[in-house]
Order: C-alpha cells, then structure tokens, then sequence
C-alpha cells in the first residue's frame, strides 16, 4: 500500500497526521499564550466601558435567569446587591452559567476569559453596592494556627477537617476545597454561595478570613504527618482499606496455615 | 456402623466399643458412612532430601530474619528519635520501630509454620473420642477426696475461718465500686448536671473560640455563628471543656416569615429572625452544625439525622427522636444577643431519668 501511494506521488497518511499535529500545536499555544497574557492585565472595575462590556455579556449570557436588569427570574435569584465578589466566585470557579439544573451548580470548566468575569463584575457591582473582590494583600501571610482553629470550629463540618469535602442533605454536597485559589475561598466565605452560609466580616475578620486562607495552604503544600492520607476522609478509606488488606491478609494467611503442605 | 442392618427400624443402636459407656445418642438409619481418613500423601519434601533441605533452609533463614527484626528496632529506635514538637519524626519513629517488630514476630510465625508444615514428621494419629462421664469408681473416688479434704481443713466445722474467708473475698471488690463512683461527679447531683448547662438569664451570646459578644446587627440573613455562652473562655481548661459540651450553640438568621411557629411564646424566644439551637444532637450528643442556609435543614454527621430550623428544629430525617432545644435569646440594651433563660429542656441525647416531653 505505501509503496503504491509513494509510486503515485501522494502523501503518506502520517504525514497528515503530522500535519494536524503541528497546526494543533500552534493554535493551541497561541491561544493558552493569548488567554495568559490577558488574565495577568488588570481591569478597572469601576470604568464605564468595562461596566458597558459586562453588560453585553450579561445579556448574552445570564439574563436568561437573572433577568434583563438581574432583578431575578422564576429560574434564577435576583443579583442586585450580591457584588463583585459573588459573581466572581460563581463565574470564575465554573459554577455559573449553571450547566442544568440540579441539587446544586458545580464547580466546572471556567466558561469565560478572566477579563470577561471582571467586565461582569464589573456590571453587576454597578447595580447595587456589595462585597469586593478581595486583594492580593488580603488573601496572604495570615496565621496558620489560628487559621486552623477557626477552620475547625466553623468550616470542618462540612467541608471536612483537611478539606477534603462531604456530603450535605439531598444530593447537596460541601466541595473539596484543595486546589480552589485563595480568592475564591475568601470570596466564598465573604457571599456563602449557595447552601453555604455567608461569613461576614463581624462574624469572621478579614484577618480571621486570611487565617483559615493560610491553614488551608499549608494544608495543601504540606504532606501529611501521618503517613498515607487516603483521600483525608477519615473511618471511611481507612476502614475500607483495613477491611481489604488487613481482613484480606488474615484470611490468606489462615489459609495458608490450614492447607496441607504439598 | 450405620447400616440398616435391623429391618424397617429408622434408629439403630450405636455398637460402643470395647470398654466405653452405653449412652443415649442415637444414628439416624440414613447417616451418612463415615468414609474414614484419606489415603496418606507423602509430602515432596519426604520425597526429595534437597526440597527438604531447602525447606530446613528457609525455617532458619526465618528464624535469623527476626532475631535481624528485633535488631533493628532496636536501631529504629536510636537513629530516628522522637524529636519535641516535630511530627515527622514521631511518623519515622513509629513506622521503623514498628514495621521492625511486625517483621520479627511475622518471621517467627511463618518459620513456625513452616517447620510444622514441611519438616517435622508425615504422620496422621487418631485419638478416639471417650465419653465425658468418669466411671463409677472415679466418681465415688472424687466425692471421697471432697469429704477428707473438708475433714482435714475443717471447712463446715470451724464456722469463724470460713465466715471469714467469704467476709474477706466479698469485700475485696468494694474499693473497685467506690474507685468508679469517683469518675462521676460527687458534689453534684448527675442528673442535674445532665438538665442543666451554663446558659442563664442575661448571659450574652459569644463567639466560638474568642468570646466575642455578638450584636443582633452582625447577624446578617444566611449567616451561622457558632456560640459559646459568655464567661466561658475564662473558665479553666477541663471545666471549660464540660460546660462547652453542653452550652454550644448554633446561632443563624432567617427571613422573619421563614420561621413557622407553633405558639407565640415559642416566637418570642427568637428575635427578628435570629434563632439559636443547641447544637448537641438528641441522638448521641453528635455537635449538629452542618447548615444549609437555603434549605435552612442541620445535619448531623454522624448518623444522618436531619433538623428543620424553619420549624422549630423538628427532626425531618434521621434517627433523631427529639427536635434540638432552642435556646431563648433576646437583645440588651446595648444591642447585644442574651439568653433570657437556660435551655427548656434538657440538651443532647436521652438519659434515664428525662422525662419525656
């Protein structure tokens, strides 16, 4: 067959794989160095332009349940007053536009290019006073200690003493918070998204908030004392581990103990 | 031995052999026939001197694998310490020694094994069963060693020796009694311990671990705080612990007509939609936090049992028995949140003297 394609001078199939291998490549890299080098720029919040911008992509994207002026629809609660906060942590973790509907929006592919989220932001912190998007400043060099004491007492039940998410009533459920950016944990506990209660800044300080920020980095950067952490959820992974291989060994070597030798 | 051999009879009686006691069991005429030991397999080890050999080989190499175990938990134990204030090196530390000690004992056990297994002796022995019952010489033999035993030490005749042996051996377990009674608490009666926690009259609501007082105001709608009773952080460590255990309190605000009421006066323990319920569960005593500000349900962790803070915290699933206890709260004249009363009824799970309301 290669011989004969070769003979009538057309191209080898590779060479077409190949071919769309480099194109790939080439989109793909311009692209990620595209969409990079716009998440670093920073955006004026309060600027009309970017504000008229985050119009456009609200009308286009979420006025189908929030509604034309985000005063809410039967499908979607009202925006007015929720801030750029809120609409940052819904939009920059994946969770809104909310893909169907459900016990609760999850955590998904980021739908929009970081300048995009801001613009909405942007928008609907113009309709009505509300939480901020917190700053660099805010977000680092909190208090491990502390941190973690706080986080045990108002965030481990549910979202489990090392982070590692659980389960709420009906389907609803408490994520896993390893791997979410610091920003967005500060402005979930800021808003309360969804079923989560909100913590405001009497409840919990900005510096009780950069706290538990801090704990739940060290948690992530640092590897657990305690050896293995099977998925950090506790009796569960750990009995069933037992159960297998503790249990399981038990049993072979009783077999092995009992069988007449050969 | 089981066969029919006595016509239609479904029972046969048992041959005993030479020297046992007739007895009462019986064998069905279908039993099955005991189809005795099987035919004696030598072992490759009897057969062939070098898999012996090597099987003699490995049952030492064992032996000497955990006398190498013992040794180096030894090691372990020197050369990774336990270092003060660092975790790591209590996990090295644990995971050597221990990992040594499970190889010396492991090693034991399957050279052990092994010897029985491969190297000692092939043979099958059968021990036949006798029946329990001693003969009557034995028996009378028995009764005869009671009499003169109790004849020489003089048990039934001197009355004072004996009363004080059962005096002696009844009051041995006394002090153990006395001993446990003091892990419960003495200056207190248990069972108000039990129905009462550190809540009362105008004690302000505080924040879980600082004690913070709480303004009415910083409750905002979709909001949890989680309460400790004022004064509490200066309590000293253990007494702290037991008053928290019963005195800890979920604090949320609610939109006023979310809240559904049975009875004015249970109305009036909230204020302006913010409600506190212990956060013991009825169940077990699990701490009940897991609010869902939406939903407005608190789940239990432990076994899944679920309270309706919108009604009263009545149980909407689970194995709760109990709606949790509100606590009644108002607002001082500073704008503070108090308690106007302790909790109504006793916190946490069932116990035997609550009386079920």
């Amino acid at each position: 067959m290669n011989r004969q394609n070769r003979k009538t001078g057309r191209r080898s199939p590779v060479a077409s794989v190949a071919l769309l291998l480099v194109g790939l490549l080439a989109t793909g890299g311009a692209y990620a160095a595209f969409t990079a080098s716009t998440a670093s720029a920073s955006v004026d919040l309060s600027s009309p332009e970017v504000i008229n911008q985050g119009q456009k992509l609200f009308a286009a994207n979420c006025a189908t349940c929030h509604g034309q002026q985000a005063q809410g629809t039967q499908n979607g609660p009202s925006l007015i007053g929720v801030g750029a906060a809120s609409v940052d942590f819904q939009v920059g973790t994946g969770r809104m536009p909310m893909q169907a509907s459900g016990p609760q929006a999850p955590s998904k592919p980021v739908q929009f290019e970081d300048a995009q989220i801001k613009a909405l932001a942007a928008y609907v912190a113009s309709l009505a006073p509300g939480p901020a998007i917190p700053s660099e400043s805010q977000i680092s060099g909190g208090d491990v200690a502390a941190g973690g004491e706080l986080f045990r007492i108002n965030c481990a039940m549910c979202h489990n003493v090392a982070g590692a998410g659980g389960a709420l009533t009906e389907g609803k459920y408490a994520p896993v918070l390893k791997g979410v950016a610091p920003v967005h944990v500060y402005e979930a506990m800021l808003t309360g998204p969804q079923n989560m209660p909100a913590f405001n800044d009497l409840n919990l300080t900005p510096e009780d908030k950069k706290n538990i920020i801090a704990y739940l980095q060290y948690n992530e950067q640092n590897p657990s004392a305690g050896g293995l952490e099977l998925g950090s959820l506790g009796p569960v992974s750990e009995g069933l581990f037992l159960w297998i291989f503790g249990l399981g060994g038990i049993v072979a070597l009783t077999v092995w103990i009992t069988a007449k030798s050969n | 031995m089981a066969t029919n051999e006595h016509g239609s009879s479904d029972v046969v009686p048992v041959t005993p052999p030479s020297g046992a006691v007739v007895g009462t069991g019986v064998v069905p005429a279908d039993a099955f026939e005991n189809p005795g030991l099987p035919p004696h397999r030598p072992r490759v080890t009897d057969l062939d001197p070098k898999k012996k050999k090597r099987a003699a080989r490995f049952i030492v190499a064992m032996f000497w694998l955990s006398v190498l175990g013992s040794v180096s938990a030894i090691f372990a134990y020197m050369f990774y310490p336990i270092e003060d204030g660092s975790i790591s090196s209590v996990r090295l530390n644990t995971l050597f020694v221990g990992l040594s000690i499970a190889l010396s004992l492991l090693a034991i056990g399957i050279a052990a094994v092994h010897w029985g297994k491969a190297v000692m002796a092939d043979k099958e022995g059968v021990d036949e069963r006798h029946p329990v019952r001693g003969t009557a010489a034995t028996r009378s033999r028995a009764v005869e060693i009671f009499k003169e035993a109790d004849e020489e030490s003089g048990f039934s005749r001197r009355t004072l020796i004996r009363g004080g042996l059962i005096a002696s051996l009844v009051a041995f377990p006394l002090p153990a009694i006395a001993l446990f009674r003091g892990l419960a608490p003495m200056d207190v009666d248990p069972n108000t311990e039990l129905k009462h926690t550190m809540w009362k009259k105008g004690l302000r609501l505080t924040q879980d671990p600082t004690g913070t007082p709480i303004k009415a105001a910083d409750v905002t709608i979709g909001s949890a705080f989680q309460v400790i009773p004022e004064g509490l952080v200066d309590l000293p460590e253990h007494e702290k612990l037991d008053a928290k255990a019963k005195a800890a309190v979920l604090l949320v605000r609610l939109k006023p007509e979310d809240l559904h009421w049975t009875s004015k006066e249970r109305e009036s323990w909230s204020y302006d939609g913010i409600v506190a319920y212990s956060k013991i569960c009825t169940h077990v005593g699990c701490p009940v936090a897991l609010y869902e500000q939406q939903t407005h349900h608190l789940l239990c962790p432990c076994h899944q049992s679920q309270f309706d803070i919108a009604n009263e915290c009545k149980v909407i699933f689970g194995p709760a028995a109990r709606p949790l206890p509100q606590l009644p709260i108002t607002v001082d004249s500073e704008g503070y949140l108090v308690a106007t009363s302790d909790f109504t009824q006793p916190v946490g799970p069932s116990f035997w003297e609550r009386s079920t309301t």
